[in-house]
């Protein structure tokens, strides 16, 4: 039982690191993942009969690349390709860079080639899920609600494009470094983001968690890195208590905090005070606070709505968009009073969730005539089942009385 | 790796930011590329109404008159460049003038 608990740990832990050394080591990344495959597949009689090497990574990484050299060597006809032929003459590379700590990790080159973008949003998650996670096609496509042969043609034609298209597998040079690490944590944030409004798909948002951990470990110098792990785990847990036993919505002041999940917030509070050390506050960062505003406050009456509302101001100067203003419209309704919030609503601009926003601060005000024609035009612009029974519900009350 | 450009906008739209000389930066964009010394073929195109299409079908030769897809968008320019990779042709396709008033679409050569 220990060599298999041991093998999934090293799974867990080793999965990425093999295929993204194995990417660099052949540059054929379909490759990479046969022989990784193969490797853990190999480990399991092998560390029964030989006990559970020292270095579990370097041994795999090292199975992986024998089995990659063999694959060549074996399919090889006529003349081998450069580098095919550089690598084969390098045996000791590889080992030296699975034990060797100075050696830079190559899951960072890895995922940002995967978020590269000239790939399609589910391209890039699809391919991050699959080398860097070790998720099989078929986990992938039951996240996406697609044919598992769909999500293997996506996955073919991703790498097909990288490989043909030239998309290069590094870490970005300085003068994109910015721009290509805000594509990667937008990545992350997006597949959150779908298992969060869809209330009922949350495998999406703890497999965004386990990307965004991992980009906070690969980038421990950028602060928005940890604060978008951060972000994600203050509002993952309340997972449990967001939906009712029905699937229906329940509001931040309606849940139950008993069933927040406290380690995930203490967590997420540790990650955004490490992140805020750094003093270059972000969008994710002052999201995170606003999050942890919220996952902090033993009541909703505790919540302090004055301080969420600087923090929308700060986000406001960062990101001048529609759900920015919405949100802080919001939050100055419930510190100054609904009026205060429904005239700032009005400054908005198109937003799907502004009827919701709106009947929300109606209803308060108890306008419940007004609200309802709100929560009518709400529920005219989502087709979210959860979201649309807690419409319903406030629609029902405001009528009822 | 080599890749082509293919250069397109609105036919009108880029006529008259032509004649308003909008396009003061191309020598830039030519510049560049000879500072990276991968330009291999570029060419202007004039305009797609000048266009002949040609199909064969069951041996028989039929043309069209104008450009194999209608529409305001069209080809108006290419260029086959030499660079290290996606990223570096992107850069050149970003400089390219068009850009900012039509799109440049990438296509690695075979």
């Amino acid at each position: 039982m220990r060599v298999e608990r041991e093998l999934d740990e090293a799974f867990r832990r080793d999965w990425g690191r093999v295929v993204a050394t194995l990417i660099g080591v052949t540059g054929d990344w379909d490759l990479a993942e046969e022989a990784a495959q193969e490797a853990f597949a190999s480990a399991l009689t092998a560390w029964r009969r030989d006990g559970v090497p020292a270095q579990p990574r370097a041994w795999l990484i090292t199975t992986a690349r024998n089995r990659a050299v063999d694959r060549i060597r074996r399919e090889r006809v006529g003349a081998a390709k450069m580098r095919e032929a550089a690598f084969l003459n390098e045996p000791d590379a590889v080992s030296a860079a699975a034990v060797d700590t100075s050696i830079p990790d190559d899951r960072l080159r890895l995922i940002f080639t995967c978020c590269h973008p000239a790939l399609a949003f589910e391209a890039q998650v699809a391919l991050a899920l699959r080398t860097l996670c070790g998720l099989t096609t078929a986990e992938i496509a039951r996240s996406f609600l697609v044919p598992e042969a769909t999500m293997a043609k996506r996955l073919v034609r991703a790498k097909q494009k990288i490989a043909t298209a030239g998309i290069p597998y590094r870490v970005p040079p300085a003068h994109q470094l910015p721009r290509r690490t805000s594509a990667v944590l937008g990545v992350v944030y997006l597949l959150f983001h779908e298992g969060y409004v869809a209330l009922d798909r949350p495998e999406l948002c703890e497999r965004a968690i386990q990307l965004a951990a991992l980009v906070a470990d690969l980038m421990p110098d950028d602060p928005e890195a940890r604060g978008l792990h951060a972000l994600l785990l203050l509002l993952h847990a309340r997972a449990a208590a967001r939906t009712d036993p029905d699937g229906a919505l329940v509001p931040l002041e309606e849940q139950d905090r008993s069933r927040w999940d406290a380690a995930m917030i203490d967590a997420g509070t540790r990650q955004i005070r490490d992140a805020m050390r750094a003093e270059r506050p972000g969008p994710y960062q002052l999201q995170a606070l606003i999050a942890a505003c919220h996952a902090t406050a033993p009541t909703p009456a505790h919540t302090d709505w004055a301080r969420i509302v600087t923090l929308y101001d700060g986000l406001a100067t960062l990101v001048p968009s529609a759900t920015v203003r919405l949100n802080r419209a919001v939050a100055v309704g419930m510190s100054t009073g609904p009026d205060a919030g429904l005239a700032l609503l009005d400054e908005v601009g198109d937003h799907p969730l502004l009827p919701a926003a709106r009947a929300d601060l109606l209803r308060r005000l108890g306008r419940r005539a007004d609200a309802a024609d709100q929560y009518r035009r709400a529920l005219a612009a989502t087709d979210v089942a959860g979201e649309r029974a807690y419409l319903e519900r406030r629609l029902a009350e405001c009528i009822a009385s | 790796m080599r890749y082509l450009l293919l250069i397109s906008a609105d036919e009108e739209t880029a006529a008259e930011a032509m004649a308003a000389g909008e396009f003061g930066t191309f020598d830039a964009w030519m510049a560049d590329l000879e500072r990276r010394g991968g330009l291999q073929v570029h060419a202007g195109l004039h305009p797609s109404t000048l266009a002949t299409t040609v199909r064969v079908r069951a041996g028989e030769v039929l043309l069209t008159d104008g450009p194999f897809i209608e529409g305001r968008e069209q080809v108006g320019g290419l260029a086959i460049i030499e660079c290290a990779d996606l990223d570096e042709a992107i850069e050149i396709a970003a400089g390219h003038p068009a850009a900012n008033i039509g799109q440049v679409e990438i296509r690695p050569l075979r």
